[in-house]
């Protein structure tokens, strides 16, 4: 992508990029200026919606319509949850952005409250992120200092306070009524939906939640306009697909020469990422497998990897979906049985057990997995995995989040894509119970320490 | 008896923690929503959530010490018994285990003597698995306190535990 020029990440690598003046000095904070002088708040709902603008946390649904769902004329308060909680594994891009480029964070979260009329933003920030957290606090304070938050920002009426709410750990905190609850000082079971949290969100007032990197692009979507976003990406392949407009932060990671978080137009190859951003395979060896868009998303085959990486693309070869467009690279030294077992032993970490589908169905796979590499599998567990992952989820409609389908997808794809040399390993580990239909000792059982 | 008695009456929070645990009041509407800010500043001053202070937090949240306590057990991140001076999490997910995560995360077991989730005698490190640290361009990674550590790899383990050791000694009491 020798032509693109970096939006999200053209701050990034700018000496002192994390500060007001530098993020100034390179036109930062123009966008808001733009609006609060000029634009009301439907006409930043309209211009958004216009540019095709989908959510970059995993979810792909159109922001600007989700900003349209809040009701109309509301009393308020209205809150708005910034979603940075970036806890799929293989992803960073937020951590890039807030720790390098914290006012863009903050411009876009401020444009977004004005657009929703919202008075009070909270930034969920994970705990694993304390160089972002600082950074953020410190953007948020020169802010303040500036009358660029507080009250009639910029001598306009418009009122705002943000605040940093740190998180604890807990991978389920990433989805979004999840988040709400943590952030209500409870456990972070998701809720049911409907109400959706534009209605009844945090405290029961009406909530939007969003991903930094999507509040990320709505400055350039108001600075540069609707026709510059959408000549960015690919168009609508469909009356089902919205189209996959601007520019995305792509993560690669894993087997690759240049592991990093790079910057492209929606819609580039999972190939020509890991051979052009990430520098190709490292030591010189062949790509065997990828994972799409963070773990929850499935598996790609190295024959899969021409998809584009846009919201269509991984679902036309059976992944969940974009996700994150976190890339994992696997090289040909990689067992599948290692990756799905990485996989199942997080999702089972991760479940925050409410439902009972998940809560059990990402534990027994985890210890499937784990007796499978351990030695003692069997044909049938293959049959067994592939039984959970069709029937955890919101898409077997038996969860209340989309964590188990998170969970469901790694195993689904790798059993269908790999079934093969699932079934050479635990021939060749299990020669004597390979075939092996009754029940068997769970691995506690016979001495092996599970992990 | 006496003693017990006595130090039964004397409160887990300082004045200081209590006062910073009230300044975030104000954030939010209600006041509940400061649980997690709370259990984490108390965490920051102790290194753990002492189970006095449960009721504590909750008589300045207007709960009672269940909720509390039903929030702090949801995230395995809080513990009743003081972690070490430096927190250490190795990334055991994916994109650090291709680069040899867990490797690294058992090299350091055997260099610290202890297993994740526990606490060198000397009380200077709490070695814990991590999952994803959103480090994996520079995997295998791990979050120690405020610091990150980069492209580990089995050879640096010894170097890495006297980074840690002297994190350690540099840290407050």
């Amino acid at each position: 992508m020798p032509d693109f020029e970096p939006v999200l990440l053209a701050n990034v690598n700018k000496p002192d990029s994390h500060t007001l003046s530098v993020y100034e000095a390179g036109g930062g904070y123009s966008a808001l200026r733009k609006v609060l002088k000029g634009m009301s708040p439907t006409e930043v709902i309209d211009q958004v919606k216009a540019a095709g603008l989908r959510g970059r946390g995993g979810a792909g649904f159109p922001t600007g319509v989700k900003w349209g769902f809040l009701p109309p004329n509301h009393p308020g308060p209205i809150y708005m949850c910034i979603n940075a909680d970036e806890s799929e594994p293989a992803t960073f891009n937020n951590r890039i952005l807030m720790e390098q480029d914290p006012h863009q964070v903050l411009e876009g979260t401020m444009i977004a409250c004005y657009a929703t009329k919202a008075t009070t933003a909270y930034i969920y920030v994970r705990y694993e992120y304390p160089t972002a957290y600082k950074r953020l606090q410190m953007a948020i304070d020169e802010c303040y200092a500036k009358n660029m938050l507080g009250n009639k920002i910029l001598g306009s009426d418009f009122n705002l306070n943000i605040y940093l709410h740190r998180g604890a750990a807990a991978y389920i905190c990433g989805e979004e009524t999840g988040l709400i609850e943590s952030l209500e000082g409870k456990r972070a079971w998701p809720r049911i939906k409907p109400p959706f949290p534009a209605v009844e969100g945090a405290f029961r007032k009406p909530t939007v939640v969003n991903n930094p990197e999507t509040v990320a692009n709505v400055p350039h979507i108001i600075n540069r306009g609707v026709d510059w976003y959408k000549s960015i990406g690919v168009p609508s392949t469909g009356p089902r697909d919205p189209g996959s407009y601007g520019p995305k932060l792509y993560c690669v990671s894993g087997h690759v020469n240049k592991p990093g978080c790079y910057e492209a137009p929606m819609g580039i190859t999972c190939r020509e990422l890991i051979e052009n951003q990430g520098g190709g395979v490292w030591k010189g060896r062949k790509v065997k497998m990828a994972v799409p868009g963070g773990i929850s998303m499935g598996l790609l085959t190295e024959k899969e990897l021409d998809i584009k990486l846009d919201f269509a693309g991984p679902g036309t070869v059976g992944c969940l979906g974009l996700g994150t467009a976190a890339v994992t690279v696997m090289d040909e030294t990689v067992s599948i049985v290692d990756y799905l077992h990485n996989c199942c032993r997080f999702f089972a970490h991760e479940s925050c057990g409410q439902c009972t589908p998940c809560r059990e169905g990402t534990s027994w796979s985890e210890r499937i997995m784990h007796r499978i590499k351990a030695g003692k599998g069997r044909f049938k567990d293959l049959d067994i995995l592939l039984n959970i992952s069709e029937s955890i989820g919101i898409m077997p409609g038996t969860t209340i989040c989309g964590l188990a389908d998170g969970a469901a997808w790694p195993m689904k794809n790798a059993v269908k894509k790999f079934r093969g040399e699932f079934e050479d390993y635990i021939r060749r580990t299990n020669p004597a119970g390979f075939m092996e239909e009754h029940a068997v000792e769970a691995l506690e059982l016979v001495g092996i320490a599970g992990h | 008896m006496a003693t017990a008695a006595a130090t039964s009456k004397t409160p887990v929070l300082t004045p200081e923690i209590r006062k910073e645990i009230e300044a975030y009041l104000p954030r939010y509407p209600t006041k509940q929503a400061v649980t997690l800010p709370a259990l984490h500043i108390v965490n920051d001053h102790l290194r753990c959530v002492p189970m006095g202070a449960i009721p504590e937090i909750a008589e300045i949240l207007e709960l009672s010490p269940a909720q509390v306590y039903d929030t702090l057990t949801f995230y395995g991140f809080f513990k009743h018994t003081p972690c070490g001076k430096v927190r250490a999490w190795v990334c055991r997910s994916i994109s650090c285990a291709l680069r040899g995560g867990e490797e690294v995360l058992s090299a350091m077991s055997d260099k610290l003597g202890v297993r994740p989730g526990e606490t060198t005698e000397d009380g200077r490190v709490t070695l814990e698995f991590g999952e994803c640290l959103g480090v994996c361009d520079f995997a295998p990674a791990m979050l120690a306190g405020d610091e990150v550590y980069k492209n580990m790899s089995v050879d640096q383990v010894s170097h890495v535990v006297s980074q840690l050791q002297s994190q350690a000694d540099r840290a407050a009491d």
